[in-house]
């Protein structure tokens, strides 16, 4: 996969960055190339990846303290007067709190806001499950017109934040806080809405977003002992999802493991079944994520493990998947005799 | 020329007639929120505001935000009335297709500035619109009406801190002090007196006004104008149901639907 320009994960030592410092290096980017950007905290820039744009822009820097509310509410009447704005806080606390606001003032209003939820899926690490934000991606997503990303890298997260800028309507980013394997390079394709093949493989398909695209990639190798070809898609947006990619990989490889760093409900695997429910043709699928449970306190790779996230894992749930696709193609043969 | 107060007396027993006719043909709607905040819409649409009703996304303009969004059918009314809209379009307020939607939105209705709906959202947009002239060394005003009931929703407070630590002198808060809330007396239910006070320790500039005296509330809007570094609130004293007599001071009037009988009473105590 030289022409994605991905970093050879298996063969060199990886970097690692948090997802948020990339937020803060496309904010940077962003204003220094004089888009007339406002970013806004709620009282969490040290964490969230604002303290050094609000070093270098303190004009362009809005902190609100913490209101979340207030913050959501404020940039809409930024981005009604013409503003591009990017707010900023812990994802529990902006998918979370300031739910009703992002839906009734921002989505209603079909408004150009970025909302940008840092320290999300378990990268919180320590600060346990109820700082965790497990369900962002799945209340985002529910909200009409908005677009959904969850960056694989710090470099994906620096692409992503730009990329917003110049999107209508609303847009939900989800960065992390803990420092995570930097697989992309800057020449790494990355267009909103059309996720990114990184592996070739018929067999079976791992459809992953965020940090997990890093262990999807690993569980693949791990396949590949076993004779096996596993495609691996990077599925940055959630909303809209690449139905094309989605439904290629269904015909294709017969077989889905999706994985994510949040709830097995309604978020990425979510959206991948609703797409391939309304197919013809079923296709097993396998989400992979956290089951309907609050995280707790640990660091961000012992929670990967704990929460059944790691490459392993997710190599289990490609062989179960094609046992079933397995038994699925003799059912169909069968059919097809009688 | 501008009207004189008696002409805009005239023009609210219009538009307060417009609220029965609108809830009465949509078979829904508030009326009692409505026709208490009808003053404040008159002395703003046809006196206070700088505005366009040919331009209704003319930037200079000064913004309307309705933070008390089931007021709708006043606006709507004074929206109408005030050329933005045809006033037969009234007769489509909650209707399958109309350009007038239960609650504003501002992609279906002209003259409409934020799409509002859930309650205590309003001061925060408002707000944000302040910051976005003030940053483009614009001149023009923020204007957002509330009602008293809404300010048990936090959201409205952590606004109010906004405001004042930003100095937002170009903001100008409204509260329609009716007292009523769908439920009953505000004061019952949780009590929001001493409301003047509240806003004032939130460093606000409040003025307290009669919100049915029309010359009262003139006074009142040049006042907030002159204000210089902080953001003013008019705590404006109103009657929910005012004009028509059945309905003054009873919460059921909040979003009751009206018959014909007496649809007929209350627009002959509006004729």
């Amino acid at each position: 996969m030289a022409e994605m320009g991905l970093v050879d994960i298996h063969h060199s030592v990886v970097e690692t960055e948090a997802t948020n410092r990339g937020y803060e290096r496309g904010l940077i980017e962003l204003a220094e190339r004089g888009t007339d950007i406002i970013v806004m905290d709620a009282d969490l820039a040290g964490s969230s990846g604002t303290s050094g744009f609000r070093k270098r822009f303190p004009d362009r820097f809005l902190d609100i303290g913490l209101c979340e509310q207030d913050m959501i509410g404020t940039a809409a009447g930024l981005a009604l007067a013409g503003k591009c704005v990017y707010v900023t806080t812990h994802g529990m606390l902006a998918a979370g709190k300031a739910w009703d606001i992002i839906r009734s003032t921002i989505c209603y209003g079909a408004l150009n806001v970025n909302i940008c939820g840092a320290d999300a899926g378990l990268s919180s690490g320590a600060a346990g499950g109820s700082r965790q934000s497990l369900e962002d991606v799945a209340v985002m997503r529910t909200l009409p017109g908005m677009t959904v990303i969850v960056p694989a890298d710090a470099i994906e997260a620096r692409k992503a934040t730009i990329a917003a800028a110049r999107l209508p309507g609303p847009v939900y980013i989800r960065f992390a806080a803990a420092r995570v394997p930097i697989i992309t390079t800057n020449i790494t394709p990355f267009t909103v809405g059309q996720g990114g093949v990184y592996r070739q493989g018929d067999d079976a398909t791992i459809l992953s977003c965020g940090v997990l695209v890093y262990e999807a990639l690993k569980a693949a190798r791990i396949l590949e002992d076993d004779g096996l070809g596993v495609r691996v898609v990077n599925c940055h947006t959630i909303k809209p999802l690449d139905r094309a990619i989605v439904t290629r990989a269904a015909v294709e490889t017969g077989a889905l493991v999706t994985t994510e760093e949040g709830s097995t409900l309604g978020g990425l695997g979510g959206a991948v079944a609703e797409a391939l429910a309304q197919t013809a043709r079923p296709t097993p699928i396998r989400i992979v994520g956290i089951e309907d449970r609050f995280g707790e306190s640990g660091e961000h790779e012992q929670l990967l493990a704990y929460f059944g996230l790691t490459a392993r894992d997710i190599a289990s749930a490609v062989r179960e998947v094609l046992s079933r696709k397995k038994t699925l193609r003799e059912t169909e043969s069968e059919q097809r005799a009688e | 020329m501008s009207p004189t107060p008696i002409e805009l007396r005239d023009i609210a027993k219009v538009v307060r007639r417009d609220v029965l006719t609108m809830v009465l043909e949509a078979g829904s709607g508030h009326i009692g929120g409505s026709l208490s905040a009808v003053d404040v819409l008159v002395a703003l649409y046809w006196e206070v505001m700088r505005l366009n009703p040919e331009r209704p996304h003319w930037e200079e303009r000064d913004r309307f935000i309705l933070s008390k969004a089931h007021a709708a059918p006043a606006l709507y009314a004074a929206l109408a009335r005030r050329g933005y809209i045809d006033v037969k379009a009234l007769l489509t307020f909650r209707k399958l297709r109309s350009q007038l939607q239960g609650f504003p939105d501002m992609h279906k209705t002209p003259g409409i500035d934020a799409s509002v709906g859930s309650p205590g959202q309003g001061l925060s947009i408002a707000n944000g619109i302040a910051m976005a002239a003030r940053r483009d060394g614009r001149s023009f005003r923020v204007y957002c009406l509330m009602g008293d009931g809404e300010a048990h929703e936090g959201q409205v407070w952590e606004a109010g801190m906004t405001a004042a630590h930003h100095g937002l002198d170009n903001v100008c808060a409204i509260i329609d002090r009716n007292r009523m809330m769908g439920d009953g007396s505000t004061e019952d239910i949780v009590a929001l007196s001493p409301l003047e006070d509240k806003w004032r320790t939130f460093n606000w500039h409040v003025i307290g006004v009669d919100g049915h005296n029309i010359e009262q509330l003139l006074a009142a809007f040049s006042e907030a104008a002159s204000v210089k570094g902080q953001p003013t609130v008019l705590v404006a004293k109103t009657v929910k149901g005012k004009g028509v007599p059945f309905m003054e001071n009873k919460p059921e009037w909040h979003d009751r639907t009206l018959t014909e009988e007496l649809y007929e009473e209350a627009m002959k105590a509006l004729s």
